[in-house]
């Protein structure tokens, strides 16, 4: 701590103008607060990637295979040549400057090195180095570098400030996806062993007990049983949710995060309401798993082939329950696999049938090859063909709006079906401004693995151009609910939510179906499934309700 | 004339005095108030030349504030804070107008210095507007008055830098407890009643 503590000479030399250099010379200046620790040595044996020990990003000695240069090399080479996306993205880049100020992390963190085009730079730099004739002669003229301990700092520092979103990629004339240049980034810093830990230990986790937590069927069972307590003291109703039953119509997958972390709680208690209810009125029959129990894929940020290896219990699950296909529940970064990447990698299955609802008859031809449905659409046309009996006063001491989440905007186009949702089930719905939802949607700052608790500050100012329009809307209309459909969003938003509009909380969509949903034999339902009172409906429960609010 | 008067030399009533100060202060608002979208102009300019001269460029040219959340809440924080400045300062009123700037400058890579320092630059600003006018005492006097302001703007901002980093602390270390106490009652460590299931609850507020 004490060499930490500047000298008084120091702190009487206030600078306000950083020196104007060329971003190659500029060092990079590692900062607390802005990383992720280094993975666990025993996470990173686990699913077998390389180089596994112990390492700190602070010291100078990142334990770095001899041979760093040649893996690193070798491995752009390789990468160059299967994916045709990343070798045209290393070419084409006229730097225009369209992205330059789209990305959240420039936005909020006005670090220069965080404009999409320079993160990319980190890259074709060495690039054009290694693998360009006019790179290989002209060198810095070209923006060409060579690969060095410094340069591979660098890459690190800043392929792990990117959350993979892709708003950048929105406005890229040439329809450059900076996503697809920081996986191909974080796969090669991969190849010597250099992840985060809250990346490799839940990848670890979910190939061991198939979720990123770790939790082993039985607890999955007891947590979501918990939650049947807790809907029955709620509603008087108790549900009955079926596991690993074989021979089911559909198979749900969520991400575990709505089994074990506030908010997302609420969320799995909406889901497992509207089953409930499907089922007593339509004998809607659909099981959990407690193999299949994480949709999250951090293996997404690791590489494609770890991707595979989590994605695959989906399909493995299905076949051995024998259901006729998927249904998801709401998340990000699941879908963005599922939609765009478990067809060719672990499809196309021919064990189920093309997704139709057995409730309203609407087939998902969006879904007739993945056999995979978004729970937002499942619902909104339960919705739309009057299938659910609805009380949305029950949330009218919400004032929502709405955050796309990154992934199912801009990653599979869902940008009705929630809103659709939310304007059934609630009376109180405002929009955002225009340039921040939808595909111009704004990162919740914490994506791709980052919603670490020691990048904080990475985090908060990265959801800064979020919150800064939650803070808007707060402002003009009141609004004090903030809904999305992700799993990482629900578990990041509130903490951004606390530092710039306190006065805000995060929901999912689901929390707020099932409280609008009558349920048959229920008793008069005077809290939410918080266990907050529902103003202009306490009943008797109230003192007990406000211990509990009051915790 | 004002600025030969001194109050040892002409015998004026302590009463007068503060008479003819106010006068003068006054006379240096009425300066400031008609110079002050210059005035702003070079505050702002000061105020984000702290950033990356391509960021600073960034914050200075995108108005839209969704766009440019850290350039907008910057510029109305400080035309808010020059409003104030020329008025009494009304702590409310500052802290809505500091509080926006500081909370940013607070998560990015700043020092506590750099990060509140912007706001003696409003100093530099006025004493290079003001020139020779300074050379009269009791324009000087007044000046010296309104520097004291923003000294106390200053430490204003301090407080608010103080309390936003102990926020970001307070929300890591919150998250990591709840999470460890999911983590204990998952493995059946914690024993607890029905009902007493740990929430994530907001800190303060």
């Amino acid at each position: 701590m004490a060499e930490e503590i500047p000298k008084p000479e120091e702190l009487m030399q206030i600078k306000h103008r950083p020196p104007k250099t060329d971003w190659m010379k500029t060092p990079t200046n590692i900062r607390k607060g802005m990383y992720c620790y280094a993975s666990n040595p025993k996470s990173v044996a686990y699913v077998d990637l390389p180089n596994a020990r112990e390492w700190n990003p602070m010291e100078d000695d990142w334990k770095l295979p001899d041979n760093w240069q040649e893996i690193i090399h070798d491995g752009f080479k390789e990468r160059l040549e299967r994916f045709r996306s990343f070798k045209v993205f290393m070419d084409i880049c006229v730097r225009c400057g369209a992205c330059a100020d789209k990305c959240h992390y420039f936005i909020g963190t006005g670090d220069p090195k965080n404009m999409p085009v320079l993160r990319a730079e980190l890259l074709r730099s060495v690039y054009r180095n290694d693998f360009t004739r006019a790179g290989k002669i002209l060198g810095k003229l070209n923006g060409a570098r060579p690969m060095s301990l410094d340069v591979l700092k660098e890459w690190w520092y800043y392929l792990f400030q990117c959350s993979e979103c892709r708003r950048c990629s929105v406005f890229c004339p040439y329809g450059i996806d900076t996503a697809e240049i920081t996986i191909m980034g974080r796969e090669l810093l991969n190849l010597i062993g250099l992840n985060i830990d809250w990346i490799a230990t839940p990848v670890a986790n979910c190939y061991r007990t198939g979720n990123h937590l770790g939790i082993q069927p039985h607890a999955f069972k007891d947590m979501l049983n918990f939650f049947v307590d807790d809907i029955e003291d709620i509603t008087g109703v108790k549900v009955e949710p079926q596991y690993n039953k074989k021979g089911a119509d559909i198979l749900f997958i969520t991400p575990s995060g709505d089994v074990f972390a506030d908010p997302g709680t609420y969320t799995c208690m909406g889901y497992m309401i509207l089953f409930h209810y499907l089922q007593e009125k339509y004998g809607f029959d659909i099981t959990w798993s407690t193999y299949a129990s994480e949709g999250g894929n951090f293996g997404f940020f690791t590489s494609h082939e770890t991707m595979k290896r989590l994605n695959a219990k989906m399909y493995a699950e299905a076949k051995r329950l024998g259901v006729k296909w998927i249904l998801g529940g709401e998340c990000g970064h699941m879908w963005r696999v599922i939609n765009q990447y478990m067809d060719t990698m672990n499809g196309p299955t021919n064990f189920m049938e093309e997704p139709v609802s057995p409730i309203t008859g609407t087939k998902f031809e969006n879904a007739k090859s993945t056999k995979m449905v978004h729970i937002t659409e499942f619902t909104a046309d339960l919705i739309k063909h009057g299938k659910l009996d609805l009380d949305p006063s029950r949330n009218n001491h919400m004032k929502v709006t709405y955050h796309d989440s990154c992934n199912t905007s801009r990653g599979m186009g869902i940008f009705d079906e929630p809103r659709y949702v939310i304007q059934n089930v609630c009376n109180h719905f405002y929009e955002m401004p225009a340039n921040t939802i939808r595909e111009n949607t704004f990162c919740c700052g914490s994506g791709a693995g980052l919603n670490a608790g020691e990048d904080m500050e990475l985090r908060l100012a990265g959801g800064l151009p979020r919150a800064n329009a939650v803070k808007y809307v707060h402002d003009k209309h009141g609004v004090n609910m903030l809904a999305c459909i992700c799993a990482i969003d629900r578990a990041a938003l509130p903490a951004l939510m606390e530092y710039w509009v306190p006065e805000v909380d995060v929901t999912g969509i689901h929390e707020m179906v099932a409280n609008a949903l009558n349920l048959p034999g229920q008793n008069e339902r005077t809290t939410d499934l918080r266990g907050e009172d529902i103003p202009g409906m306490e009943g008797e429960t109230e003192v007990e309700s406000e211990e509990e609010a009051n915790e | 004339m004002l600025n030969r008067c001194e109050c040892e030399c002409t015998g004026l009533s302590q009463k007068k005095l503060t008479i003819l100060g106010v006068l003068v202060e006054t006379e240096l608002e009425k300066l400031i108030e008609r110079e002050k979208p210059t005035i702003l102009k070079k505050w702002f300019d000061i105020a984000i030349q702290s950033y990356d001269p391509d960021t600073a460029k960034f914050l200075s040219n995108q108005k839209d504030p969704f766009a440019n959340p850290v350039g907008s809440s910057t510029l109305k924080g400080l035309q808010g804070l020059l409003d104030q400045l020329l008025k009494d300062l009304d702590r409310k009123a500052v802290h809505s107008y500091l509080d926006p700037i500081i909370r940013i400058r607070a998560v990015q890579a700043f020092t506590p210095s750099q990060a509140t320092a912007f706001i003696l630059s409003l100093k530099q600003v006025l004493r290079e507007m003001l020139d020779k006018k300074l050379q009269d005492p009791k324009m000087a006097k007044a000046f010296m008055s309104f520097e004291s302001k923003i000294d106390r703007l200053c430490l204003m901002a301090f407080d608010i830098y103080m309390e936003c980093k102990e926020k970001i602390y307070q929300i890591s270390a919150n998250e990591t407890r709840n999470r460890t106490f999911r983590t204990f009652e998952r493995a059946g460590l914690l024993s607890e009643k029905k009902g007493d299931r740990p929430k994530i609850k907001k800190t303060i507020n």
